[in-house]
């Protein structure tokens, strides 16, 4: 865990780069630090390894004071990726990869091993490129070589300085992908600088906006696009992000939630008086637990309710139980693929415990994308 | 044609001299070289981040480089009398120039990606100083001692003037006797060495010079 208590960094007593910025990142967390350039992102993720020393407060590494802690041997446990990739051009890339091991006397073999499998994850074979120079490889090469040094010394953490930035479009979308994968592999805790918000919204578990040396807002992605606390957030983050993300948007977003229900023990007559009363579509059929909250068993609508004749029928008898659960997590997309296989009209979502907790309609889903759908002048 | 009749029978007949007076100039010249690498290197490495200093360091040197040698030589008299001393000393202030600049601007090269990445990974000074700015500045440093020590060589034919010996030697005894074989035989020798001097250093200059820095960019995969 990372926590940054009240940082403050001051150049010539005068402007506030970063100012008392609370952060804590929890352990095997991506999180990606934007803003405005200017903004006191880099220099805050120096302060983390100590390029920068704080003016004020203090950063503590799973509960150590990093004051404390000799700053080349902290260096050399926290893993770091720049945008220039920096590698040593006189040096192969196995010997580029090798340093910090090598700087920490560490047994020459075993290295070599290490680097050999680093090489492979990062997907330059060892043998074709184990001898090579930096000068020989293209740059998104490089920057995989440099993305392996970082990891050569199994840090758990590692800072990334817009690694990724100087890199033509597809190498980076690339790279992206490749380190979204490695994130899950390993689990190493990584604090991302960037100022694209595409690739914020891509990596991150959670984005730290900045703003003057603060932080706007600290949130996961989604939360960041549905409820940006400021103006500044919002107009940063981009009006019609939402929009060209529609994965973000969950089953919970666009459900419907003025759902009625009705317990499964009631008579189809008493139903068709409820639906009547709330001028509802289509009834919720729950039946009580001992314990928790009411499960859902079916749905029930007017046709069905209407073509028993035994008026004392038990809705539970008469409704369609063959409905198709969504779990409230579902992206938006995957629930428009699914209502549309199974060209269902009403989707009742469910949280884990199956607990009705909303309905998806097609008029749920158009009244969600109308509202987030881009204005007129972002055409 | 016919001097060089005459040129042949004379090395041959004074090899012994001849191969002496060499050896007293090689000797020269890489006593003054090699004590300006022991100060000009250091230097160049305490002052690259000095930027007042460099700036005072080089102009220095700028200076004591516009004195004309034979003045230089003159000036190096009252302090150390004459013969080997003065001579070296006028000599190592020359090549104090060439190496003290080259060993900065070699420095000063070094991608800054390069030295922050090297921090960053918790590099020590020295070790950045060692690990990374030597092995890439040795090109551009051994540039400047190439140039330090043909230069030298050079110049040493004049210390002849104050008592020191070498190859001027024999071109300034050749002059005044005009004995034209003998001028010939001290002008080709310093310049031959000059010429095998520099094929060395460059030599060494590669070995010294990782293959990754030379490496062709286009022989991209």
């Amino acid at each position: 865990m990372i926590e940054l208590k009240n940082l403050y960094k001051t150049y010539d007593r005068k402007t506030d780069v970063v100012k008392n910025l609370n952060l804590v990142i929890q352990d095997g967390e991506l999180v990606v630090l934007i803003g405005e350039s200017g903004c006191g992102k880099t220099t805050t993720m120096q302060m983390i390894n100590r390029l920068i020393e704080p003016t004020g407060g203090s950063i503590l590494i799973n509960g150590k004071d990093t004051k404390t802690i000799d700053k080349n041997t902290l260096r050399r446990n926290i893993g770091y990726v720049i945008q220039d990739i920096g590698l040593f051009p006189h040096r192969t890339i196995e010997q580029n990869i090798a340093t910090v091991p090598l700087l920490c006397r560490k047994d020459r073999a075993q290295v070599t091993e290490q680097v050999r499998a680093l090489m492979e994850t990062v997907g330059l074979p060892y043998d074709q490129y184990a001898a090579r120079y930096p000068n020989e490889l293209s740059g998104g090469q490089q920057q995989r070589v440099g993305v392996a040094r970082a990891l050569a010394n199994d840090p758990d953490i590692i800072l990334m300085d817009e690694p990724f930035s100087a890199l033509d479009p597809i190498t980076r979308e690339q790279l992206q992908d490749e380190l979204l994968r490695l994130h899950d592999e390993m689990g190493k805790t990584i604090v991302f600088v960037t100022h694209d918000m595409d690739e914020a919204i891509k990596l991150g578990d959670k984005i730290a906006i900045m703003q003057n040396g603060e932080i706007a807002q600290f949130d996961t992605p989604e939360e960041l696009l549905k409820n940006p606390v400021s103006e500044f957030v919002a107009a940063f983050i981009g009006q019609n992000r939402l929009w060209k993300t529609p994965d973000l948007l969950k089953a919970e977003d666009v459900m419907a939630k003025d759902i009625v229900m009705v317990d499964a023990n009631r008579t189809a007559i008493q139903a068709i008086e409820i639906m009547k009363k709330r001028n509802a579509p289509v009834l919720a059929v729950v039946e009580k637990t001992a314990s928790g909250p009411d499960r859902l068993l079916g749905l029930v609508g007017i046709n069905r309710l209407h073509s028993v004749l035994d008026s004392a029928a038990k809705v539970k008898d008469i409704m369609k139980t063959d409905i198709i659960k969504i779990p409230r997590d579902m992206s938006l997309t995957e629930v428009i693929a699914l209502r549309g296989q199974n060209n269902v009209l009403f989707s009742p979502v469910v949280n884990g415990s199956d607990e009705l907790v909303g309905i998806i309609t097609n008029t749920s889903i158009v009244n969600v994308l109308s509202q987030i759908m881009p204005g007129k002048e972002d055409y | 044609m016919e001097l060089l009749q005459e040129l042949i029978p004379f090395v041959t007949s004074h090899w012994s001299d001849i191969m002496q007076k060499t050896l007293q100039h090689v000797s020269l010249s890489f006593a003054a070289v090699g004590l300006a690498c022991l100060v000009g290197i250091p230097v160049g490495f305490f002052i690259v981040n000095r930027e007042k200093l460099s700036g005072v360091v080089m102009n220095i040197a700028n200076v004591i480089q516009t004195i004309p040698s034979l003045a230089l030589f003159a000036f190096a008299m009252p302090l150390f009398g004459i013969g080997t001393k003065p001579a070296v000393f006028a000599l190592f202030l020359y090549a104090l120039l060439p190496i003290i600049k080259n060993t900065l601007i070699g420095i000063r090269n070094v991608n800054p990606a390069t030295i922050k990445a090297a921090v960053g990974m918790g590099m020590s000074r020295t070790q950045v100083m060692f690990k990374v700015e030597v092995p890439l500045a040795v090109s551009v440093i051994m540039g400047g001692i190439r140039i330090a020590a043909v230069t030298s060589i050079g110049i040493t034919t004049i210390a002849t003037l104050i008592g020191a010996g070498g190859l001027g030697d024999l071109i300034y005894r050749g002059l005044s006797m005009y004995n034209q074989p003998m001028i010939l035989t001290g002008a080709i020798f310093s310049a031959l060495l000059a010429l095998i001097v520099d094929f060395l250093l460059g030599l060494l200059e590669r070995a010294l010079t990782s293959k990754g820095i030379t490496v062709n960019r286009s022989a991209n995969p």
